[in-house]
């Protein structure tokens, strides 16, 4: 890779005046092309949509005309078109390059998916026209209910949740709920201190008591820890599996059965599910309640930060619990239940997490992704996604330092720590922004929070070999950069980036979180 | 399988690097009975031809609102009209395929366009400032009224009546499993409900729509006083955004937290989501604030920039003691609102409400002309509520057998036997003029 060798040598790290030469009369670069602040752009007259014009009428707003201007900016369509195609251009993104953000599972997203989410039959229908009017729409949850009860042999579903952390609190609730029919007032849920932050805040949101239980070195809890934090006011325990170290928690099954000996129920946030789709069945495991993240495992695009999707998945003791809407078969025919008047036997809904049926524009691209696959391909896609993390695994352990040793096998994702880079000067932040030069979006840095200086990498089944052994000669390149002293390259990076490191701390000291005349500035 | 580029001699060598003969050694921590040696009982890998045909008829089977005689739902959710380029825009690689930005030197398009996002937001509401979404607005509904609860440290939420029912049920949940109190008045049709008696000083926050979930339009400016004379917040829900650009702006009346459903720009029916909240206050309140913030700020040059912002709220950092659990967002329809917003300006903002408007003023005088048929609003934007002889439900299930979808049954949302005979209408500018006058013609014909 003769970037690398060259990249060294060109020193971009040169002096002001040097920076100064490397300027444009336009303050662009090429295909980087600054761009204003909307409201630095247009103006409140200009707008980018014709209508025609209204006749003259009686309106009927009460008095509450809104008259003075409020300050919205309009573009014509061509100005708009640009704006946001430069702006586009300033992101990273999967259709990029590798994407390894542990715990995110950033995997290719077929535009099959899309081109499905957008059929008028799909798209244009409305969550409360009649259901006699949308039976297609609702076979179509039916139909990935049934995938994702199959995939986890689990007995009845929630689809309305809006991503993972509400598919979380769903799930907390229907355990609740749970422990109130029967009298119980159980308090306390276990979290291991490896866990996603959504963890501890969602069983706080519902009125729970967290009790941390600690981590192995390797990330992943033992019975004995779980014993030792057991008592009869445990209400549940919320697990990840493969933990947030990529570790898949080997005496699962026993500690299972130790919740549910004292009465309490098993959570298991499935944000790793994609290791083991096809593989392996939670039900199987002892799981109360899963949660998916439908933006990860199943591909619907994750749009810079969402709509997510996050459908939980519920074991016979929670099924009754499951909130409004539900589906129901009767005869030949499905049907959503949207109150709780119309609720059927052995139903009793805690109540409901979200207006209208959830987030239907996800079921469909999701189904479009698992139809795809099929139980085959999910299954491939699992080992694949297992195997290139293993290959990174086996092919940087001389190089970096891996969190849980050299001879610990990974599920989809592999954790290192800061080992490697002790005395260098370079931090894994520092790390991550020089592989940002290198044209990689970095791994997820930081976290699990029980390693020093976490770096988090999981590739997805998406990348080919050729695309890790580039990651991999990079990656070493840099490792070694480092331990050899020349740390300059990385406090200084990245370099080539529209912008540069910025300023995280002002931002929060003197929050501006909008536009405004006052604080316009010019770049 | 098309989406997996690994070859079999991929694997092999990769396995090889690794040191495995199998990829099941890889698989040596799940317990050994738990592996399954078969494969789940669902289809084989299809081809796109065939995934695509089999949707398709999938899809076929409903009837959507394009294909439909005239279509007038509302209640939460209204069919507008988005501009190609919106579409076309959210589907760029780089803004549909990228993930919260993280790493802001290689997401300052996002970040660039959410602080857009939330200055546009706020203008719209005319609150100080917004966050970078929700997920739809009836969880922003109860987030507002979970921060309301942290800013007053006080339990209890006032619902109007005029609040969408199903925003009612999901805010009634997270108060119930988060130890709140609440107090729900019952809807009360383009009648004045005396909120301001129920306000003490165990208020956390009063919850009133604008307008309200049967179209009613009210000045809360008195209602806001009341709240704050005993420090109390007042919530503010618009699940029609468009009518911002036609009526006063819920800030204007002094309300301190606003929410709204954002779907009616850039976001399509969906058959309800993915949608997006919004979710704008005051400025001293900002550290209380639910969700995602973006924030400017300069790099090492001295260049602007942006970034994720006041995260020591958040869950990732704040774990249990976090303003809330919230983590995903709704991104892309934050941007497809975002850009459909630029595309109007707040010119075509207006032009865009005063045509829903008009065309609402049309269907109500028709409608009201028919004997046996009352409009029950006195004020309205795009929607209201009327009373027909018998009930709503049978009459849209009839009219929508004749393929005409005209509105939601208020009973379909209460679910308490109660209102049967009230009928919400919903016209936006996709309702022609023959279209407005076909469906008065039509339920003139149904109940007589």
């Amino acid at each position: 890779m003769s970037m690398n060798r060259q990249g060294r040598k060109t020193n971009i790290d040169q002096s002001s005046s040097d920076q100064a030469d490397a300027m444009t009369v336009s303050g662009n670069k090429a295909l980087q092309i600054e761009e204003p602040i909307l409201f630095d752009l247009g103006d409140t007259q200009t707008t980018g949509v014709d209508f025609a014009d209204v006749a003259p009428f009686e309106s009927r707003l009460n008095g509450l005309e809104r008259i003075d201007e409020f300050g919205l900016v309009g573009l014509s369509e061509p100005e708009t078109m640009r704006h946001y195609v430069r702006l586009s251009q300033k992101n990273y993104s999967i259709d990029t390059g590798i994407y390894p953000l542990g715990s995110c599972t950033m995997k290719h997203n077929p535009r099959l998916n899309e081109k499905i989410a957008r059929l008028q039959g799909f798209m244009d229908i409305h969550p409360l026209q009649p259901q006699s009017s949308v039976p297609g729409a609702i076979d179509l949850m039916d139909e990935l209910a049934h995938w994702l009860m199959e995939l986890t042999g689990m007995k009845a579903i929630a689809l309305s949740p809006k991503a993972g952390a509400h598919g979380e609190l769903c799930g907390m609730m229907a355990i609740k709920a749970a422990h109130e029919a029967r009298g119980s007032t159980k308090n306390i849920v276990l979290v291991p201190d490896s866990a996603h932050g959504t963890n501890p805040a969602t069983a706080a949101l519902v009125g729970y008591k967290i009790r941390s239980v600690p981590a192995q070195e390797d990330g992943t809890v033992t019975v004995a820890s779980v014993k030792e934090a057991l008592d009869d006011d445990v209400a549940a325990i919320m697990l990840t599996n493969p933990n947030t170290g990529g570790v898949f928690e080997r005496e699962i099954v026993e500690i299972a059965k130790l919740i549910h000996e004292v009465g309490a129920y098993f959570y298991c946030d499935g944000a790793n599910f994609t290791a083991i789709a096809g593989k392996v069945k939670p039900g199987d495991l002892g799981v109360d309640a899963m949660h998916f993240n439908l933006h990860k495992t199943f591909s619907t695009p994750h749009g810079g930060g969402g709509p997510g999707s996050g459908p939980v998945v519920l074991s016979k003791r929670l099924a009754p619990f499951a909130p409004l809407p539900f589906l129901v078969k009767e005869g030949e025919s499905t049907r959503l239940v949207e109150n709780a008047n119309d609720r059927v036997d052995e139903t009793s809904p805690f109540g409901r997490m979200t207006a209208f049926h959830g987030q239907f524009g996800m079921y469909t691209r999701a189904l479009t992704y698992m139809m795809s696959h099929g139980a085959d391909g999910l299954k491939q896609a699992s080992e694949d996604a297992v195997l290139n993390a293993n290959y990174l695994r086996a092919s940087l352990s001389d190089y970096m330092s891996l969190a849980f040793g050299e001879d610990h096998i990974c599920m989809h994702e592999v954790l290192f720590d800061d080992a490697f880079l002790k005395g260098t000067g370079v931090t894994t932040r520092d790390f991550s922004k020089a592989m940002i030069d290198e044209g990689f979006h970095p791994m997820t840095v930081y976290f699990p929070l029980i390693v020093n200086g976490a770096m988090l990498v999981e590739p997805t089944e998406s990348e080919s070999k050729a695309s890790l052994d580039q990651f991999i000669e990079v990656m070493i390149v840099l490792a070694k950069r480092a331990k050899q002293g020349d740390a300059e390259p990385f406090l200084n990076a990245p370099r080539f980036t529209p912008r540069r490191r910025l300023d995280e701390t002002g931002a929060a000291r003197k929050p501006i979180l909008r536009w405004s005349p006052n604080n316009k500035t010019s770049t | 399988m098309r989406y997996l580029p690994l070859s079999p001699d991929d694997r092999r060598a990769m396995l090889a690097k690794v040191g495995v003969d199998h990829v099941d050694a890889l698989f040596a921590d799940v317990p050994n009975d738990k592996l399954l040696d078969k494969l789940p009982d669902l289809p084989l890998a299809a081809s796109e031809l065939e995934v695509e045909r089999q949707l398709s008829q999938m899809a076929a089977r409903n009837l959507s609102a394009g294909q439909s005689k005239g279509f007038f739902v509302g209640a939460g959710a209204y069919r507008h009209h988005t501009p190609a380029t919106v579409d076309h825009l959210i589907q760029r690689s780089e803004f549909l395929t990228s993930y919260t930005p993280y790493q802001p030197e290689i997401s300052q398009g996002t970040l660039h366009v959410l602080f857009e996002f939330q200055t546009q937001i706020c203008m719209l509401t005319g609150m100080d400032v917004a966050n970078a979404s929700m997920y739809d607005g009836s969880t922003a509904t109860a987030e507002a009224v979970l921060m309301a609860r942290r800013v007053t440290r006080r339990k209890k939420a006032i619902l109007s009546g005029g609040l969408h029912p199903q925003y009612r049920a999901v805010v009634e949940n997270m108060q119930r499993f988060s130890g709140g109190d609440l107090v729900q008045m019952t809807p009360a049709i383009a009648e004045a409900e005396d909120l301001i008696s129920q306000i003490d000083d165990q208020t956390a926050c009063v919850v009133v729509q604008y307008p309200d979930f049967f179209g009613q339009i009210s000045d809360y400016s008195e209602l806001a006083e009341a709240a704050h004379v005993k420090k109390a917040l007042l919530i503010i829900v618009v699940t029609e955004i468009v009518s911002l650009g036609a009526i006063k702006s819920p800030g204007s009346m002094g309300a301190d937290i606003v929410v709204a459903e954002g779907q009616s720009l850039g976001c399509g029916l969906d058959f309800g989501g993915p949608y997006v909240g919004l979710f704008a206050t005051r400025q001293k309140y900002i550290r209380q604030m639910p969700g995602r913030l973006c924030g400017k700020t300069v790099d090492v040059d001295g260049q602007q920039g942006f970034v994720l912002t006041l995260s020591t709220r958040e869950q990732h950092i704040r774990r249990e003691k976090a303003t809330s659990n919230i983590c995903t967002n709704s991104g892309l329809m934050a941007l497809a609102f975002s850009i459909h917003l630029t595309l109007l300006g707040e010119k075509g903002l207006r032009q865009l409400a005063m045509i829903n408007h008009a065309n609402a003023v049309q269907l109500a005088d028709e409608l009201g002309k028919i004997n046996g048929v009352d409009v029950l609003n006195d004020s309205f934007f795009n929607e209201f509520t009327i009373r027909v002889p018998g009930s709503a439900h049978d009459l849209v299930e009839a009219l929508a057998a004749k393929q005409l979808l005209a509105g939601v049954p208020v009973s379909r949302l209460h679910g308490d036997g109660t209102l049967e005979d009230l009928l919400v209408i919903a016209v936006t500018e996709m309702n022609s003029a023959e279209q407005i006058t076909d469906l008065a013609a039509a339920i003139e014909g149904e109940i007589s």
